[in-house]
């Protein structure tokens, strides 16, 4: 990884050094976003949709158990193997003891935020297998060595001159082209071969119905067929929440995905996985790696009804200005925000103070996650916990004693307004991180107390 | 039913409003009591107690809430000219051993801009004010307190704050490229995400001065707060201006005291 842990404050300082950059992020995201408002708004029953969405999603979340087994039980009669992963590492070790079994080194990858999730391509690579994603925006991270930044679009903080540059390197492209045609015709070329020579293919999923024991992949480029169809063993990952109880419900699910992601009416391919084709392996693994923690949560288990389709990352002001890595996780934005510190408290305490509470999130959510009423209570988990630093712990006890005694509010406000008015450069200095862009308001002579008190309580 | 006369209307004045802008809390108590309203300001107050529950100390807040029970339990109504601090404590506000108490006080909780429309049903205020204004739409009063349709959803738009607005003279409302985002103050996130609240603000302010606006105004004085300092260290001929400002009749100078208050 060459990203280095910092904290989210940190991460987009140095996001912002440059700003034109910064405006380019943010339209580009605003852009995603736009398209998705115009094609929600296209369909009257949107909000309904929604509503179904999210109330499925609930009956899921209640009926995990019975849901999983029933899953499990019919994907093992249409003749798929499954596997069970508490954490991320049983979840490796699964997929490479698969591979060894089949004596595969080489394996092509489709999108799988679950597998960015478990770290897994570091873990393969550190076992001698060599794993090509094939989605065109993770190959180029691929080829950086860094993170996706972006759910769906994982290399939107790249602009054509920086592909540009990593394919004439990697891929051997004329210097300096920024043609997006002649560069992704580069890419294909380069993935086909990849594709016709590897044996394996694993793919995410984005919803597996527990009724038929299959599993849909949505994607626009159709790399998880080619992979899938073209290799012996494929190999498909899904977090326990993706679980969906019936075929029908896809109606309810594709048609809100894309339009949340992207704003198309549906994915270029919607690829349904059910059996293995003669001759071909096929396994599930199905993970939980702290999902089971987040249900037992009860403001928290929300969250894993999420379809990962990155709305409220393209919504979210602060993540079109500070860049998905700001996030250091796998999932980036606020429902990453509200992921994490399930994952790791202590590493992850900086997100969910990574937010205005605008709620912008909650309301592009197609499957209505309350994201930022979230975001505030993960706050209040965090500081009961001794997660949040000691000096602001320090700062906010310091307001609180104030606040809580009228007179000591008054005469604290009276003294400070009186040394900014006599010696501004107290609070005017870089140690106020107000100041550093911002003029501090003008201090008046009286307050609004004090006003009223001399005027209306003679 | 009481009439408007007989309402025991209390006015709850933020903290930072109280101290740096205490033309915006005059601007809103004269024009309550313009609108009829017998009006109360219990001296006692402090603040809502946002800053510390946002931060995540929620348990520091039990202070502030037994301070803000006890000066406005008696009322009818609680009016504040910011709809940030009313979102707060519609939904946190409580006070140990009197949480039922503590419900129904939540429930008269309004924001100045809610109360005029909602429950005096005025839509027409009687003001001038002739020039071009940007209305920045605070987030916690349109997606918390529903003062106005959000964009993100697919359902009728409306405006509570447009609505008054647009009945005041002269007052040109200038349309925004982005018209409900946020501008990015936070709370104590202005400070702790210092570069990221900066940028949201610059790029609000910028929105509203490519679409020609004298002012930016706006129900919720810290929003505007933070957009002023952006104004102001730019250099900007923009003023920032309380919607409460606007609407009792002009800029409201506050006469300068003869020494200094004790």
């Amino acid at each position: 990884m060459s990203i280095l842990p910092k904290d989210h404050a940190e991460a987009s300082e140095v996001f912002n050094k440059d700003e034109g950059y910064v405006n380019w992020h943010d339209e580009t995201l605003w852009f995603v976003r736009q398209k998705r408002d115009k094609s929600s708004k296209n369909i009257p029953e949107w909000e309904a949709l929604r509503e179904a969405g999210s109330q499925i999603k609930h009956y899921v979340l209640s009926h995990l158990d019975r849901l999983l087994v029933e899953f499990e039980r019919n994907a093992k009669e249409n003749g798929v193997i499954v596997h069970w992963a508490k954490d991320a590492s049983e979840h490796n070790r699964i997929v490479l003891d698969i591979l060894k079994k089949h004596q595969v080194q080489q394996m092509v990858k489709s999108k799988s935020m679950l597998t960015e999730e478990c770290h897994m391509n570091e873990f393969l690579a550190q076992n001698g297998i060599d794993v090509i994603d094939t989605d065109l925006g993770e190959r180029i991270v691929q080829l950086r060595q860094e993170p996706p930044s972006h759910i769906v679009l994982p290399a939107i903080h790249l602009k054509k001159k920086d592909i540009g540059d990593l394919f004439h390197e990697h891929l051997g492209t004329d210097a300096g082209a920024t043609d997006p045609q002649y560069l992704t015709e580069a890419a294909r070329q380069h993935l086909r071969d990849k594709f016709l020579t590897r044996r394996a293919a694993l793919t995410g999923v984005n919803f597996a119905v527990a009724e038929t024991g299959g599993f849909v992949v949505a994607t626009n480029e159709g790399n998880a067929d080619m992979g899938a169809h073209l290799a012996d063993v494929h190999i498909a990952c899904m977090g326990f929440e993706k679980i969906i109880p019936k075929q029908e419900h896809l109606g309810v699910f594709l048609r809100l995905l894309a339009r949340s992601a992207t704003g198309q009416p549906i994915t270029t391919y919607s690829s349904h996985f059910k059996k293995p084709r003669e001759g071909q392996e096929m396994h599930v693994v199905i993970l939980d790696n702290g999902r089971s923690t987040q249900l037992g949560r009860e403001d928290f288990r929300n969250s894993l009804k999420c379809i990962r389709c990155g709305a409220c990352m393209n919504t979210c002001p602060v993540y079109r200005r500070s860049g998905g890595h700001s996030y250091h996780n796998a999932v980036a934005g606020p429902i990453g925000s509200i992921l994490a510190p399930n994952l790791d408290m202590t590493k992850n305490a900086d997100l969910p103070f990574a937010s205005t509470l605008c709620g912008s999130c909650s309301n592009v959510c197609p499957v209505k996650i309350d994201i930022h009423d979230q975001l505030y209570k993960w706050r209040q988990v965090l500081a009961k916990n001794g997660h949040v630093p000691k000096g602001k712990q320090m700062g906010i006890k310091a307001m609180s004693v104030v606040l809580s005694q009228p007179r000591f509010y008054q005469w604290s406000g009276r003294l400070g307004r009186a040394v900014m008015r006599s010696v501004p450069f107290v609070v005017n200095n870089a140690m106020n991180p107000w100041y550093k862009q911002r003029e501090m308001p003008e201090p008046p002579k009286e307050s609004f107390r004090d006003w009223y008190v001399r005027n209306r309580e003679n | 039913m009481k009439s408007i006369s007989e309402l025991k209307v209390g006015l709850f004045i933020p903290c930072y409003v109280d101290q740096f802008y205490p033309q915006v809390g005059v601007a809103t108590l004269e024009l309550l009591e313009k609108l009829g309203c017998k009006v109360l300001f219990p001296t006692n107050q402090t603040c809502c107690g946002q800053p510390m529950a946002n931060s995540g100390f929620e348990n520091m807040t039990g202070a502030c809430n037994q301070l803000f029970y006890d000066c406005f339990a008696g009322c009818d109504y609680v009016v504040s000219p910011s709809g940030s601090c009313v979102l707060h404590l519609k939904e946190h506000m409580k006070v140990e051993g009197r949480e039922a108490a503590s419900k129904v006080l939540r429930t008269k909780v309004y924001e100045l801009v809610e109360f005029i429309t909602d429950v005096l049903k005025i839509t027409e205020i009687k003001s001038s004010f002739p020039h071009k204004v940007g209305l920045h739409q605070g987030c916690h009063g349109q997606r918390g307190l529903h003062l106005a349709q959000m964009s993100e959803l697919n359902a009728p738009a409306y405006s509570k704050p447009v609505d008054l607005l647009s009945k005041v003279q002269g007052l040109e409302l200038v349309e925004l490229d982005r018209k409900d985002e946020c501008c990015g103050f936070g709370g104590t996130f202005c400070v702790s995400e210092e570069a990221i609240s900066v940028k949201m603000g610059k790029d609000r302010v910028s929105d509203h001065q490519r679409n020609g606006a004298a002012y930016i105004t706006g129900s919720d004085m810290s929003c505007l707060m933070h957009l002023e300092g952006i104004l102001k260290r730019g250099g900007s001929k923009v003023e920032v201006i309380h919607i409460a400002q606007i609407l009792n009749g002009s800029h409201i100078e506050i006469p300068t005291p003869q020494g200094e208050p004790v």
